[in-house]
């Protein structure tokens, strides 16, 4: 390991939680021009931590020891998750110590802890809202996991590291199973961070929401975190996209501190383009009944699937 | 007693050293603890009212005695085979004894899981109207000698003789409460099934021998079959010991047993015995068998993944807590016979290390899923103890009266769930990896068939999460649904070392697979199924497949998750310094909460009903709007019961009415038979 | 692996696309959605043709892009369009099987006909032989699409759609059908159209309904 590596591993971190609040930020300004509203300021997000960092914090009487550890364990996962996803650079000394399935049960650790978590008090809609949550992530998961099989196939390795060097240093090609299980992963990023057809980040309508009636019974600190978890996980999934689909500017190999700072403008630019890309797919959707959510999810399964037998038969 | 490797010729005098040589052995020392337990049995029908003998000495012997099996066992993974004759039982035909890699794994399995749940069934067999905790004790030690032999069995006859002393033994265990009725059909099915398997079993060593009608399994590797009676062989092994694994549709007794026998009970048959029929499964496939073209593996394939998917599915739908656990048991066995399939396809595509991957994954999960599913029948069984409840329905809140069992039962819940760093996700992880080198077996259509499987695998794991989230959250999050259970206490200490050891076991399990996985490799090198890479990873990183490929680090894994969560609780410490206050949770406005608003365990359900409607036979009341005292029933029916097994036993009885033909009650009548017989026999002989 | 001219990662693009369609109608409830997919199946179909029209430097192909386009992407969306105002067929609710359980089969089909390309891609010499496997795809993804519908007119779509499978496959195989079988087939379809759509018609003057089961009850001499 190089120091240059451990200097990238650190940075990566350190833009992850830097940046990931300003990303949501980014998407909901980007949302509310297309809608015609006014927007927030870019920072809006982190006012709403720093605001909610300041408050007593105030739990159920009958809550749990569990309910109180889960946000610290949610916030962890995720941030243990940016450090393994090459955003920056490929040689992250971290990085050998999850591969993408580990990243996919890292992510099912932190909704395991969310869910229990809301059903710690018992409220009615911390068990809808984790039921759902459950119900999504166990249709989304095998998707994200033939997404990452397809990605698997053409480097024959899971490490994503491996996987964004090869498609980097490759020839550029026209890959159609590439673009089956890109729309694939973006119907999964969508489910999992409750964006639009499946869920309404920007609604408190208690009959319609999943992620939000999780989080009902938080406050203060605890609700801060659960938000930056959030956050960071929108980051993490559009990291992982970038990686293994658009890994181009990110620094590969054994090149120098130039790539590392060619990297970071690199990653900016494709979180802006990806940020308004996601506000547009949100404005053009509108939410989806809760039981065609399986409908979605199967499509972006099937995605994944029909990429994976189009890289079989025409192997690109 | 005679023994045939490492004796050590004594001058002094012939018989000691023959003894001590004997004892020196692996093979012997475990024999010996063998016969420790049923001693300790023994014992416990001295004095068989005695809860003082049976649970607190008794058991915790049994649980040293697991302990130094699975000590032995793992020491002698590296080692050669080691064979011994015991002369006894029919003249002529002695028993033969085998230890090699592959039984000494799964003796490891046995002793250490063992060992936990006797430390629990120590604290937990109480004096109640079933069978005597001294008449207990001597069934579940010789249930648990009996599968040690199983494993050291090195022919037919002993085999046999083992299995049907685990399945005999297993039956008095599970009908311990037999002055209930349902309990007793429970167990009357069981052996049913338990006995039709073993029929199975027996007709496929009478395939096995290929001629030779010696019933050793040496003479059995040597035999050479063809290719039809090799798949005769397969398909009534598979019939076998799937029927003893639950796997579909072969499972209908698994989840009317497991809930019906007391909790260590359970636990030691979903843990442990299923893995022994896993193990029957792997001798023959793997050791026994030759000439059998490797796509035959895309049968267990084609049925394990039916058999997850479905159990998983029935899992989600029950309101029966130990019923849930048993469907889940039904969900793993058929991700074991999928890995089991998956590498009997590699090793017939010549892909040798793939083969091991897949088999070491099927080692792993094994091992993975006696630790996990013990620890939560016995955290069921505390649950069961303290509250007297086993309907998810009338659970909830418990984390707060028994934190002991809770909080390891947790452990046990994200270790099914498939959860890094946990055990779970390491044999989920192997098979996916294993899964990901499908598309390179040189079968047509196969190749791009049997990648999906991981789609499949992926599904069953998620919906793992789904169940055990529904089971977690329902018994002990939330509020109490019932006022009795304000008075439910946390278990015992000899139950929580039980659950505590069990619990360790998956953490271990979990963060060391780079330690365990190359020992597990012994097992897939000495099967000749293939060798993994050498030079992979170090004692903390797992890369099976060499240097520069797949790696998997859980201890840095680990350790960057809980350092993430130190650094924040610091950092949160550190800016902000505010007191907790509680408060009561919100109630939408309306009046307080009580335990009748939060959702049930069939609301939980629901959405799994909802997307696989066709699987269920499904019985609903629903309330009408008037309704005083609104109840909500839902009845979930096994469709495969209904379309092959209720038929089928109608075919049995119009079969028996007819046989009642001859059978009159009349003493003449029999003694005509008798004659009849002998003049046929006299005229057909002279 | 060599790498593959960008032309022919194109047409395997266009190909997938093909084949990404078919599972679209096969999962479309909404016959009018079901035209406009079918449409769009015919403008890719006549993208390709021009594509490998344009590499072969073959002016037969330029042809039958020409005559794909105005029939498949024009005339047969025109009359089918027109059709669904006049019959007054939008949805094609409850078909034989649901959705996801088509879509499996649907997957299941795809790896039957890729599995069954694979030695003759091995044999073929052009240069579009993977697309074979997909051709094939189509083909019977459309039969699953005409099998699982109850209304004639999506029947009728399906059908169709089998006809660009064969189109494709041909195509892909030989570089197309000699011109006269082309100009035979395109015709043939055309008239099929016209003849379906009066017996359309006069079904449904018959027996009020479109759903083609009210006819199973009519078999001849029952």
């Amino acid at each position: 390991m190089r120091p240059i590596d451990w200097l990238t591993q650190v940075l990566e971190v350190v833009a992850a939680l830097a940046v990931a609040p300003l990303f949501q930020g980014w998407v909901s300004q980007c949302r509310a021009w297309l809608q015609n509203r006014r927007a927030p300021p870019l920072w809006q997000s982190y006012r709403g931590i720093r605001k909610l960092f300041h408050k007593d914090a105030v739990i159920a009487t009958n809550a749990s020891p569990l309910f109180r550890v889960a946000p610290y364990v949610v916030f962890a996962t995720m941030l243990a998750a940016a450090a393994v996803i090459p955003s920056m650079g490929t040689r992250l000394p971290f990085s050998p110590a999850a591969d993408a399935i580990a990243l996919v049960g890292l992510f099912a650790t932190a909704r395991m802890f969310l869910a229990l978590a809301a059903m710690d008090v018992g409220t009615p809609f911390g068990t809808l809202g984790a039921r759902r949550e459950m119900m999504v992530g166990f249709l989304a998961e095998p998707a994200l996991l033939m997404v990452i099989f397809v990605a698997a196939l053409t480097s024959s390795t899971t490490a994503l590291p491996a996987i964004a060097e090869r498609l980097a240093t490759g020839p550029i090609t026209l890959s159609p199973s590439l673009a089956f299980t890109g729309v694939a992963f973006t119907m999964v990023l969508l489910a999992e961070n409750g964006r639009l057809p499946i869920d309404n980040p920007s609604t408190h309508l208690e009959l319609t929401m999943i992620h939000e009636a999780m989080l009902l019974e938080y406050s203060a600190r605890h609700l801060a975190l659960m938000e930056f978890a959030s956050a960071l996980k929108l980051m993490n999934y559009a990291c992982i996209g970038f990686a293994l689909f658009v890994p181009w500017g990110t620094a590969t190999g054994a090149e120098g501190p130039f790539a590392l700072a060619a990297a970071i403008p690199a990653l900016a630019a494709k979180l802006v383009v990806a940020g308004a890309a996601l506000a547009l797919i949100e404005t053009a959707s509108a939410k989806l009944r809760v039981f065609r959510a399986p409908e979605f999810l199967a499509a972006a399964f099937l995605f994944a699937v029909l990429g994976m037998l189009v890289h079989l038969l025409l192997g690109a | 007693m005679r023994c045939e490797s490492n004796a050590h010729p004594d001058p002094r005098s012939p018989d000691i050293a023959a003894v001590t040589a004997a004892l020196g052995t692996p093979l012997a020392q475990i024999l010996a603890l063998l016969c420790a337990w049923i001693a300790i049995g023994a014992v416990g029908l001295v004095r068989p009212a005695s809860l003082k003998i049976a649970g607190r000495t008794l058991f915790p012997l049994g649980a040293v005695c697991g302990v130094a099996i699975a000590a032995i066992a793992a020491a002698h993974l590296a080692q050669p085979p080691e064979r011994m004759e015991l002369v006894i039982g029919l003249p002529a035909l002695p028993m033969h004894l085998r230890l090699d890699a592959l039984s000494a794994t799964f003796l490891v399995l046995l002793g250490a899981a063992s060992a936990g749940i006797s430390l629990f069934g120590a604290g937990y067999f109480r004096v109640g109207q079933g069978t005597a905790p001294g008449l207990l004790c001597f069934e579940y030690h010789l249930f648990l000698a009996s599968m040690g032999f199983v494993l050291l069995a090195d022919d037919a006859y002993a085999f046999m003789v083992a299995w049907e002393t685990m399945a005999l033994s297993s039956y008095f265990l599970v009908t311990s409460q037999h002055r209930i009725g349902e309990i007793r059909r429970a167990g009357f099915l069981y052996l049913l099934m338990a006995h039709l398997g073993a029929l199975a079993i027996l007709l496929c060593f009478g395939v096995l021998q290929g001629g030779s009608w010696r019933f050793t399994f040496d003479a059995m590797r040597a035999a050479h079959l063809s290719a039809g009676w090799a798949a005769a062989a397969f398909l009534l092994a598979l019939a076998g010991f799937g029927a003893k694994a639950g796997l579909v549709p072969l499972h209908v007794w698994l989840p009317e047993a497991h809930p019906a026998a007391p909790s260590p009970v359970s636990a030691l048959m979903s843990g442990v015995m299923l893995k022994i029929a896993i193990y029957g499964m792997l001798r023959v496939a793997f050791d026994l068998l030759h000439g059998l073209p490797g796509w035959w593996g895309l049968v267990p394939v084609a049925l394990g993944l039916f058999s997850a998917l479905y159990g998983i599915v029935f899992a989600a739908a029950q309101t029966d807590m130990k019923r849930l656990l048993a469907y889940s048991s039904i969900e793993n066995v058929g991700i074991l016979f999928t890995g089991i399939g998956l590498a009997m396809v590699f090793h017939g595509a010549a892909m040798p290390a793939v083969a091991a991957l897949a088999l070491i994954a099927v080692l792993y999960h094994a091992l993975n899923h006696a630790f996990m599913k013990s620890l939560l029948f016995l955290g069921t069984g505390s649950v069961l103890h303290s509250t007297g409840e086993r309907n998810l329905g009338r659970l909830g809140g418990l984390i707060h009266r028994m934190p002991w069992v809770a909080w390891l039962t947790l452990v046990g819940v994200l270790a099914i769930a498939g959860l890094p760093p946990l055990n779970g996700f390491v044999s989920e992880w192997l098979l996916l990896q294993a899964f990901l080198h499908a598309h390179e077996v040189p079968y047509p259509f196969v190749d791009m068939l049997l990648p999906l499987g991981a789609g499949l695998v992926a599904l069953v794991a998620a919906l793992a999460g789904y169940v055990m989230v529904k089971f977690y959250g329902v018994v002990f999050l939330g509020q109490p649904r019932e006022s009795t259970l304000a008075t439910a206490h946390d278990a015992g200490r000899m139950e929580r070392a039980g659950l505590a050891w069990l619990a360790l076991g998956c953490v271990a399990l979990g963060l060391l697979p780079a330690t365990i996985v190359p020992a597990l490799g012994q097992v897939a090198s000495s099967l000749g199924v293939g060798a993994l890479p050498a030079g992979g990873g170090s004692w903390w990183m797992l890369a099976p497949l060499g240097p520069r490929s797949i790696s998997y680090a859980p201890p840095i894994f680990a350790g960057t998750v809980i350092a993430g969560v130190l650094l924040t609780v610091f950092a949160v410490r550190l800016t902000y310094r505010r007191p907790v206050r509680r408060a009561p949770p919100w109630t939408c406005g309306g009046d307080a909460l009580t335990g009748r608003t939060q959702d049930t365990a069939e609301g939980f359900g629901q959405p799994i009903r909802h997307l696989f409607t066709p699987w269920f036979a499904m019985r609903r009341s629903l309330p009408t709007p008037f309704d005083t005292a609104p109840r909500y029933s839902v009845e979930i029916g096994d469709r495969i019961w209904r379309a092959l097994y209720e038929p089928l036993a109608g075919w049995v009885d119009r079969g028996a009415e007819v046989c009642a033909v001859f059978q009159r009650g009349r003493i003449s009548t029999y003694l005509l038979y008798a004659l009849a017989t002998l003049c046929l026999l006299l005229a057909l002989v002279l | 692996m060599g790498q593959t001219p960008f032309v022919m990662q194109l047409l395997d693009s266009l190909a997938a696309l093909l084949l990404l369609l078919s599972f679209a109608m096969l999962a479309q409830r909404r016959i009018a959605t079901l035209v406009e997919l079918f449409a769009l199946q015919g403008g890719v179909l006549c993208a390709a043709t021009l594509l490998l029209a344009w590499r072969t430097g073959d002016d037969n192909l330029l042809l039958s892009a020409a005559l794909t386009l105005s029939v498949k992407v024009l005339a047969l969306p025109w009359l089918l369009r027109r059709m669904i105002r006049r019959l007054g067929v939008y949805w094609d609710t409850d078909p034989l099987l649901n959705i996801p359980g088509t879509m499996l089969v649907g997957v299941l089909i795809v790896v039957f006909s890729f599995g069954l390309a694979q030695p003759i891609s091995a044999l073929a010499s052009t240069a579009t032989r993977s697309a074979i496997g997909i051709a094939v795809a189509v083909i019977l993804l459309a039969f699953l699409t005409m099998i699982t519908r109850r209304k004639a007119m999506s029947q009728v779509i399906g059908f169709l759609s089998m006809e660009n499978g064969l189109f494709f496959g041909a195509m892909s195989a030989t570089y197309g059908m000699p011109m006269v079988v082309e100009l035979g087939v395109a015709l043939d379809v055309l008239v099929a159209m016209l003849v379906l759509g009066v017996f359309f018609f006069q079904i449904r003057e018959q027996f009020d309904s479109l759903d083609l089961d009210r006819l199973e009850s009519h078999q001849g001499g029952r």
